[in-house]
């Protein structure tokens, strides 16, 4: 509990992209595993970072797989947790798995592979996966804290969370962050910054402001949100990444196109909105002329509607296209 | 559970903390479009139609999956929910075959239902799955280009034989192909269809056949099941649990039947029977416990699941197939009928008594079958409709002799527990050679999916007795919860020697080829019906019925012959096989 108070003070934040408060998070699976004394509580460590042009889970493995077992084993001994799990996408489990297992050593802690892409990473589905169930996202609530893997309490955090709470440990944190830069971008590659650094400014540092007109993409290489070079004197929110697009080289009506193809390619067909939002809005793109009413209220109501965060996320990074940058759409309708 | 209050659209609602926001709404009054949700099945919140707003809360909220909390503000209608559920309902009508005229639903499923209020346009997405195959196995159709993946088949069905298949737009539902599994054809997947995507074979294409034949010179009879007269009014607007025994016999007479009989008293043999047996096994312990026989489903659960416990089902046939022998062997010569001359329609609540019918065990020693169409209750109210016969306001009729007359005893087989009641009322005439006082078992009676009793039988005290026989029995419905029996007997061979197993949630009542829609609720209304009935029942002893005593005095004067009219022996087949229809 000490410990929890530790991460409060230090006001830690989810590092998957939901941002959620990493201290009430512990606390309340250390408040259910209470409660339920006699049942197991595990820890899982999320590492399944399906976001296109996301790669700083991986660049942490690779560099600190000590912190990010060490984090793992502090939260394991806080909420009382006899079993953890790493979960990671298929080409992380295969690249790193052997130099996790020298750190995890004699601990009970687990590699076990993320099986669909992308919707893995969502944390009921990748519960479901653990399971051996239909990787699919469960209704909430119940939420894992009280009711996880296996029904039992369930930390769930991401690779890079715990590398930081290893630094709350060795009191190194410093309120920052990764983030992962690339597209047309000079100098691609995972930077750590304070939390509160502006777009702009992470662009400035790294060297990467370009000469060209652009746009950036920040988030995810899916769900983010589009930005022009106007947009950016605000910090990242979401998933650490920065995707520049050279404006006159990028076809965006492609783009859109493979965002769509995307998250088609991963929706697991639970849910109306999603499942058949997709395949309509799929079917419309590929069409010459497109109906711009329909397609936005389709969209409306994947955002509105859709039983998880897939569904839902598909919104933002076509409106937000459609919002700051031209696209050529040939419009059935007038835009409205 | 605490009592909270809540608002709705305004409105002050008093409710149980905890229940779903579309429960509450329903129970009072208030209309959220859902489809995917059934009272019977967990939530799953798939087809996002009844989403609602809360005050205080951004975006939009599920009321079949968001639990009511104290004060909490429900908005049921605005711009924002009508334009999602617009939406949302456009897309399920871009993955669903419009069919409306040979719908199990006829007319009145929710798409229908919500699309006119909504403005909704039926033709914004053209089908996507016009191109996918229809399925039957046994008498279940599935057709896949009507499913808008909603689950609820999957998650009814009692033997999981409904897989999902592939992810994203390509998911399908998948009759299984793994050789352990097969359809028991309890039809309980139709029932829970919001769409109709599931029919049974005949569903509604196959029934002018019956009329040709009459035309060309055959007799057609027809026998109705316990449980129909309680439901059937549904269809014609009656409320549900209405009784209508003699409107539909007048109903099927008007549509051309020249004999109307009632399966009950087909079910007072089956008692006759099955009690005799019982009491003959009970008393000299051998292949214990008996099990009914009177479920198609059923039956094919324990052939296919558990063969080893066969020799426990009884011998005796079902109702439906007892009248048949009657009506084939007995009536027909007596009214100078050459059997091969008549057409035997049944019509049953059911699916698997399609199947049942079809089962070749089951026919006379000269070839001739039993029952030559099953009809389910949907396919007679379907052309009852269409021959514009309305059985809400025709006049009452009731059904032929020497057929046509049940005890009470008879009636209760359409509930759970009531074939049960029936034996025991005859079973105690067959251990004491007297009448029972007291008819009603209470104990076997109700919806519960598993009741256990101890039923004490003792020979009355003036007629020198204290002669008493202890039964232990146990009436399941809902197959899901035979498993929970079965479990039971394996631990403790010996704990039941009488076994009730309707496959069907509350027994024929809520049957697979009942009117839709069925729910807990409907199926609690049809059943109280029956038991009115059966209450004043001038008899109310399945062996005391005059008509059951003259065909034993008349017809059944030896037991080989009773054999060969009321007993069988199946040979069960492997798996049904998956037939892919054009």
């Amino acid at each position: 509990m000490k410990f929890i108070n530790k991460i409060q003070v230090a006001n830690l934040k989810g590092r998957g992209g939901a941002e959620f408060p990493t201290a009430f998070k512990w606390l309340s699976v250390a408040k259910g595993h209470l409660k339920e004394f006699n049942q197991p509580c595990y820890v899982v460590c999320n590492g399944a970072e399906g976001e296109p042009g996301m790669f700083k889970d991986g660049y942490i493995l690779q560099n600190y797989p000590e912190k990010v077992i060490e984090g793992i084993k502090i939260a394991m001994d806080t909420v009382g947790a006899e079993k953890g799990y790493i979960y990671l996408r298929q080409d992380y489990l295969k690249k790193f798995k052997n130099h996790l297992k020298k750190y995890i050593g004699k601990l009970p802690i687990e590699l076990t592979a993320e099986k669909i892409g992308y919707l893995g990473g969502e944390e009921t589905t990748l519960l479901e996966t653990i399971q051996g169930d239909r990787p699919e996202p469960r209704l909430k609530p119940p939420y894992p804290t009280d009711f996880g893997l296996f029904g039992c309490p369930t930390l769930i955090n991401n690779v890079e969370t715990f590398y930081q709470i290893s630094q709350i440990q060795h009191n190194e944190y410093k309120n920052t962050r990764f983030f992962c830069i690339s597209g047309d971008a000079p100098k691609k590659g995972v930077y750590e910054f304070p939390v509160d650094m502006s777009i702009g400014e992470i662009l400035k540092r790294t060297k990467n402001v370009p000469r060209f007109n652009y746009f950036v993409q920040v988030g995810g290489g899916a769900a983010g949100e589009i930005l022009t070079k106007e947009e950016l004197n605000k910090p990242l929110t979401g998933a650490g990444g920065i995707i520049v697009y050279n404006l006159k080289k990028t076809d965006t009506k492609e783009l859109i196109k493979k965002w769509v193809n995307f998250f088609f390619d991963y929706n697991c067909g639970k849910c109306v909105p999603c499942r058949e939002g997709l395949y309509r809005l799929r079917e419309m793109l590929q069409k010459k002329e497109i109906d711009m009413v329909l397609l936005r209220s389709v969209l409306r109501t994947m955002r509105d509607t859709s039983f998880c965060p897939l569904g839902k996320s598909v919104y933002l990074p076509i409106d937000s296209m459609l919002e700051s940058v031209k696209v050529n759409y040939k419009n059935k309708r007038d835009i409205k | 559970m605490k009592k909270i209050t809540i608002k709705i659209d305004g409105k002050k609602i008093t409710c149980t903390e905890g229940k779903m926001i579309l429960r509450v709404a329903q129970e009072n009054g208030v209309e959220i479009p859902h489809l995917c949700d059934h009272p019977d099945l967990q939530v799953k919140a798939n087809c996002r139609m009844c989403v609602v707003k809360i005050k205080g809360r951004n975006g939009l909220f599920t009321a079949c999956s968001t639990p009511v909390e104290d004060e909490m503000e429900i908005i049921t209608e605005d711009k924002e929910i009508r334009r999602s559920r617009k939406t949302n309902l456009e897309l399920i009508f871009g993955q669903h075959h419009l069919d409306c005229e040979n719908c199990t639903w006829g007319k009145r499923c929710g798409l229908l239902q919500y699309q006119k209020p909504l403005r909704a346009k039926i033709t914004r997405f053209p089908n996507r799955k016009e191109k996918r195959q229809s399925k039957q196995f046994g008498p279940i159709i599935f057709e896949g280009k009507k499913c808008i993946d909603c689950r609820n088949c999957v998650e009814v069905c009692p033997v999981g034989y409904y897989e999902i298949e592939k992810r994203g737009s390509d998911i399908s539902i998948e009759p299984s192909k793994d050789k352990n599994k097969d359809c028991v054809y309890c039809g309980q997947c139709i029932i829970h269809c919001p769409v109709g995507a599931i029919k049974s074979d005949g569903e509604f294409e196959e029934m002018e056949k019956v009329f040709e034949l009459k035309k060309q010179g055959k007799v057609l009879v027809v026998q109705f099941a316990p449980s129909i007269r309680t439901s059937i009014g549904e269809e014609f607007g009656m409320p549900y649990g209405s009784i209508a025994t003699d409107k539909l016999s007048a109903a099927l007479k008007k549509l051309g039947f020249d004999y109307v009989f009632d399966t009950s008293v087909g079910a007072d043999f089956t008692t006759t029977e099955e009690a005799g047996e019982a009491i003959e096994r009970i008393l000299s312990g051998k292949d214990l416990p008996i099990f009914t026989s009177c479920c198609p489903s059923w039956v094919k659960y324990v052939e296919f699941y558990h063969p080893h416990l066969r020799k426990n089902i009884s011998h005796a046939r079902s109702p439906q197939m007892m009248l048949a022998s009657i009506v084939k062997n007995y009536f027909a010569p007596k009214q100078k009928i050459d059997p091969k001359n008549i057409v035997m329609v049944s019509i049953m609540p059911c699916t698997a008594k399609k199947y049942e019918a079809s089962r070749p065990e089951l026919n006379f020693e000269n070839g001739l079958k039993p029952i030559d169409y099953v009809w389910t209750t949907r396919e007679l109210a379907w052309i009852l409709k269409d021959k514009k016969i309305d059985l809400k306001t025709i006049k009452d009729d009731p059904a032929d002799n020497p057929l046509g007359d049940p005890s009470g005893a008879g009636v209760l087989y359409g509930a759970s527990g009531g074939v049960m009641e029936s034996a025991l009322r005859t079973a105690y005439f067959r251990l004491f050679g007297r009448d029972l006082q007291k008819v009603d078992f209470e104990q076997v009676r109700g919806q519960d999916g598993v009741k256990r009793a101890t039923i004490r039988l003792c020979k009355p005290v003036k007629f020198g007795g204290d002669k008493c026989v202890e039964l232990r029995v146990a009436v399941v419905n809902g197959l899901k919860n035979a498993k929970i029996i079965l479990d039971e007997l394996k631990e403790d061979p010996k704990k039941y020697q009488f076994v009730e197993v309707m496959a069907c949630p509350g027994g024929c009542i809520g049957g697979g080829g009942q009117p839709l829609p069925t729910n807990e609720e409907i199926r609690q209304k049809r059943a109280v019906s029956l038991y009115q009935i059966d209450k004043i029942k001038k008899v109310r002893l399945a062996h005391q019925n005059p008509q059951v005593q003259q065909v034993y005095k008349e017809f059944l004067t030896d037991k080989k012959l009773t054999k060969k009219m009321f007993e069988v022996d199946f040979k069960p087949e492997g798996k049904s096989k998956i037939k892919i229809k054009k």
